[in-house]
């Protein structure tokens, strides 16, 4: 790996060299590096690109890192990753891509992540995307996660787009069981002429099945955001949608929640807030000898934290 | 030395200026504890405001140890060494109480340092160092953090918009003994607007504030007999002189 892919990977991952435990690396649309282990398989799908990810019932306290690593301007790819999560597993999956682009053409990430997640089991999924470099090409990647949540398992999922990405279109479904929990929180920061869509669309169909949706996101200088959550309760179930949001400069954010209940002990709740940092936080941090700017930077990153 | 010379602030109701403080002039001496007090509506609190930088005066002159800080930035001001504290606390989404210390003392502080300043205001600071500077915490905590904010601080004049308000009277002996012990150990000027004839009695000298004018200024011994025995006390809360 060159000293740029080193700089993505622990951008996205938070890596420093090749982690412990199961793990994929791509780079520049190529498998850079794999490692199994007695629970977890990894195999390159043969009819797409991309991989299937087994871990055996049962596994517990394992981890599998997936980065992606784009650093060849113009490079386009479309990746398929299913996970397969066997009964009574305890892990921790951590995926995330960086772009660095430093040419004119467009670079562009498009994966379809696929979760299978058995009964009982646990799985923690950490996503993170960032984009460097200071080409004119776009840095470009358009995720799509859908999670597929068997009886009493429990999906926490951490999504985090904090840097560099030019556009992005979002999309994760999720369809849960009975007794079945999904908590997902996604941190959005968008800046330049970015432009940043997420779009949730979860079905609580089992009885007791919860699902809780929080977004918080910060739009600056001209981006613009949009924020479509969609939490259909199809059976005794509760939901929960927040999206809270920093405008600032001239950009633009829309939220979009929707809530559907097709029972009547379907439990829903939509909460959306948008505006601008308050004033009187500035001026405490400024009565704390911080100047307006430094005052702004320390209510983003607590707000995105 | 903190010394206000002929200070005016109006601002615009209904088409017309109204003049929130009317000329006031007065000296907070270095090391002296000196307690503002005077009926609601006042100007009590805009002078607090005027002193830190949040407002500025229609007219007059703010001198901070002989230099003019009349249209000095509220940053700048904090960091020649005033602190203030709000009358209502300011919430945050995400900065932990942690966080806020960190950047009240102005730079990095052990977990034990900054829960040093919580235990001084009466909170059990495990519980607190983490939780987040938002509407979880009651107003009553709020308040203590934000003295907490300015004891980290510890500047050499700090002032203090009622830091009683919505602290519980189980609470308020602690507060009292915060203010003595910062009085002690800091060696600067301490000024908080109170209502309270616990606080105005630890006073070294007392303001009395009333229409935007000061009706009153001397030692303790001096004002507060006036405040409390006398007829005279009544018509200084009605407003009436």
């Amino acid at each position: 790996m060159d000293s740029i892919q080193k700089e993505l990977l622990e951008a996205v991952a938070g890596l420093h060299e090749i982690p412990a435990g199961a793990y994929n690396i791509r780079a520049n649309g190529e498998s850079a590096a794999r490692n199994t282990t007695a629970n977890i398989d990894i195999v390159s799908k043969t009819d797409v690109s991309g991989i299937d990810i087994k871990i055996k019932a049962g596994t517990k306290k394992e981890s599998v890192h997936i980065p992606v690593l784009l650093s060849q301007s113009g490079l386009e790819e479309m990746v398929y990753n299913d996970f397969y999560i066997g009964d009574d597993c305890d892990v921790v999956i951590v995926a995330g891509c960086g772009i660095h682009n430093g040419g004119d053409a467009a670079s562009r990430h498009d994966g379809i992540h696929r979760f299978f997640v058995g009964k009982n089991a646990h799985v923690k999924y950490v996503e993170k995307h960032y984009g460097s470099g200071d080409g004119k090409g776009e840095r470009i990647m358009n995720p799509q996660t859908e999670v597929d949540l068997d009886e009493n398992s429990e999906m926490e999922m951490e999504m985090v787009q904090i840097k560099g990405v030019d556009s992005t279109v979002r999309t994760t479904k999720a369809s849960l069981k009975k007794g079945a929990k999904l908590v997902v929180t996604e941190r959005l920061m968008t800046h330049g002429n970015q432009r940043a869509e997420s779009k949730f669309d979860v079905d609580l169909n089992g009885v007791d099945s919860s699902a809780n949706i929080i977004s918080r996101a910060v739009a600056r200088d001209n981006s613009v955001q949009i924020f479509k959550s969609v939490i259909n309760g199809n059976a005794k179930c509760s939901g929960h949608t927040e999206c809270d949001a920093i405008i600032m400069d001239n950009a633009n954010i829309s939220a979009i929640p929707e809530i559907t209940a097709n029972n009547p002990d379907a439990a829903l709740i939509h909460e959306a807030a948008i505006g601008k940092i308050a004033g009187e936080q500035i001026i405490k941090l400024m009565t704390l000898g911080l100047t307006e700017k430094e005052a702004e930077e320390e209510i983003v990153n607590g707000f995105l934290k | 030395m903190l010394e206000l010379k002929h200070i005016s602030f109006e601002v615009p109701e209904d088409g017309v200026d109204k003049e929130i403080i009317k000329d006031i002039s007065f000296v907070i001496p270095d090391g002296k504890f000196t307690v503002i007090t005077g009926p609601n509506g006042g100007g009590k609190s805009t002078l607090a405001k005027l002193i830190a930088g949040i407002q500025k005066p229609t007219s007059g002159q703010i001198l901070w140890d002989g230099q003019d800080i009349t249209e000095m930035s509220i940053t700048d001001r904090a960091r020649m060494g005033i602190s203030y504290a709000f009358q209502q606390p300011v919430r945050f989404k995400g900065i932990t109480v942690l966080d806020l210390i960190r950047l009240a003392k102005g730079e990095e502080i052990s977990i034990s340092g900054a829960c040093e300043y919580l235990s001084q205001v009466g909170l059990c600071a495990k519980d607190y160092i983490n939780r987040e500077v938002n509407a979880s915490l009651s107003g009553g905590e709020l308040k203590r953090i934000e003295i907490a904010t300015v004891l980290a601080r510890g500047t050499k004049l700090s002032v203090f918009d009622e830091p009683e308000a919505g602290i519980d009277l189980w609470s308020f002996q602690n507060l009292i003994q915060v203010f003595e012990k910062m009085h002690r150990e800091i060696h600067g000027s301490i000024l908080i607007i109170s209502h309270q004839e616990r606080i105005l009695n630890i006073a070294d000298e007392i303001l009395v504030i009333g229409d935007g004018e000061v009706t009153d200024h001397g030692v303790k011994e001096e004002i507060l007999p006036k405040l409390l025995g006398s007829s005279s006390a009544v018509n200084v809360c009605d407003g009436r002189r």
